[in-house]
């Protein structure tokens, strides 16, 4: 299994939207290096055929009557917004100038 | 009052509705007294993770009071609050139950609502109680159980009666399983010596003891920190700094997507760090079936030997943690050797099922607490109180008093 290097960890962090610093790339890469080598052991089952379990119910489509109920006001949505304006979300621009 | 999860990405956030759990102990007229402090979004074993400090163990304050729970543990060993509440993922309730010296419980999975609760691994957490002695979990217990519509994972099952067994403890004629896996390298001489008189004193009360032998527990370690960073790399995407918590950086020029990942590289502390990288990492193409994949496999076998126990045993015991509690700083840069405190008590989140922690005695090496855990099958969280309150009574006419009374005074 190949281990996890410092370019790697940056990608990683860059998909998980995680802006890391450079000294934070170094220390994660070693750390993330030990316990991936340590993990790895699940592969020893990798070829068995059993089913994957990703979950501990076995439950499928729980459903509910499709009924309008109370639910949490405006203000009570954007009450923990970091920033609002005629009671909506201000949110930084997420279009490009172009 | 503000949660927190004992990270900065949520300092001072008050959340705009009630958990049901919550909502069932203000249901049960329990007083609310405060929230305690935790390792950042459940992520540790010793609550040094958390964004706010350490809290230190009443019996030493020197050390860890375990983890992520170890603000409830604390609270209850320093007799601060005589019940509280935890959420128990890979440990975090059983594991600061153990090296405290007071009782843990993880319900079956879907036992408590887990609506409201701040999500880290959707398929292994699970709320549940906190107290210094077995029945007074079991009253808590049976507070904030039941099934929630508003959590589609919820059992929709009566409560199991928890009550009633820990006011009716007793082992007589039951098989109590000892697991092989559960002992060797890295278990603390003191801790195995006080397991293995725990199993004695079952058998003087009437159990009949059954070795076990489930390969797959080796495994589950490992198995679990693959599922649980892969599920919190994904419930975390919601901290993205734009509806709720921290955001920082929004200074008119960035865009929002650089607003989010400097909020999140200024929000979350290390281990939620490392936690993220790794479960995107398990997750990504070209990996997911050599790690992700193999760790649900993993997760499969471990069930079915759980069950394959439970044909020929009631409930199985087990030390909760390998030793006793750490001094703070210890394990702090080494995340595998914090991992390895949640070896036993992993395998029960993996299968969904039962377990309690309750003390059974100390540590002659350090005089520090060592935990007994009881793991029963799923839905038959009451065979924990039985037996749990049948060794609590045998242990208290032992010791002659409560193990907290020989907690130093603070």
């Amino acid at each position: 299994m190949p281990g996890i290097t410092r370019e790697e960890v940056a990608h990683l962090a860059r998909l998980a939207r995680l802006e890391l610093k450079g000294e934070e790339l170094d220390h994660f890469a070693g750390q993330l290096d030990d316990i991936i080598g340590a993990v790895a052991r699940v592969a020893e089952v990798a070829d068995q055929d059993v089913p994957p379990t990703s979950h501990p119910l076995p439950l499928t489509n729980v459903m509910r009557a499709d009924e309008v109920r109370p639910s949490l006001t405006p203000e009570q949505a954007l009450s923990g917004a970091p920033a609002q304006e005629q009671q909506r979300f201000k949110v930084p621009q997420i279009l490009g100038e172009d | 009052m503000p949660t927190t999860v004992g990270s900065k990405m949520l300092e001072g956030w008050m959340p705009p509705y009630d958990a049901t759990l919550v909502k069932n102990l203000k249901a049960a007229d329990v007083v609310i007294l405060g929230k305690t402090n935790m390792d950042e979004f459940a992520m540790g074993s010793s609550t040094e993770n958390s964004a706010y400090g350490p809290t230190g163990n009443p019996w030493d304050l020197t050390r860890i009071p375990g983890g992520s729970g170890g603000g409830s543990s604390a609270a209850l060993a320093a007799y601060e609050a005589p019940l509280a509440i935890g959420t128990d993922t890979g440990g975090s309730i059983r594991q600061p139950a153990a090296v405290t010296g007071t009782v843990g419980v993880k319900p079956t999975y879907g036992g408590v609502s887990r609506y409201g609760m701040v999500a880290f691994s959707s398929s292994l957490d699970q709320g549940g109680p906190c107290a210094r002695t077995v029945l007074d979990a079991a009253l808590l217990h049976e507070a904030i159980a039941g099934h929630d519509p508003l959590d589609s994972t919820s059992i929709d099952a009566p409560v199991p009666p928890v009550v009633e067994a820990a006011r009716n403890g007793s082992v007589a004629g039951m098989r109590v399983g000892v697991v092989k896996q559960f002992r060797g390298e890295g278990y603390q001489a003191g801790v195995v010596q006080r397991f293995d008189e725990s199993v004695e004193l079952l058998k003087s009360l009437g159990a009949e003891i059954v070795e076990l032998d489930c390969p797959t527990f080796d495994l589950a370690l490992s198995a679990y920190y693959l599922i649980a960073p892969s599920e919190c790399s994904s419930n975390l995407a919601r901290f993205d700094a734009m509806r709720y918590g921290l955001r920082v950086g929004d200074d008119g020029t960035r865009s929002a997507e650089d607003v989010t990942a400097l909020t999140r590289e200024a929000g979350f502390g290390d281990e939620v760090k490392r936690r993220i990288i790794l479960g995107t990492y398990a997750l990504s193409s070209g990996y997911y079936d050599a790690y992700y994949g193999s760790a649900q496999k993993v997760r499969t076998l471990i069930t079915r030997e759980f069950e394959q126990a439970f044909e020929q045993v009631d409930v199985i015991v087990s030390p909760t943690t390998p030793t006793t509690a750490f001094p703070i700083g210890e394990r702090a840069d080494d995340p595998m050797a914090m991992y390895l405190a949640d070896l036993c008590t992993i395998p029960t989140n993996l299968a969904g099922n039962a377990a309690m922690s309750l003390p059974c005695g100390l540590a002659p090496e350090d005089g520090l607490p060592v935990g007994l855990q009881i793991i029963a099958p799923a839905m038959k969280d009451d065979r924990l109180y039985k037996v749990g309150a049948a060794v609590e009574a045998a242990f208290v006419e032992k010791w002659g008093h409560p193990l907290l009374e020989e907690a130093p005074s603070l």
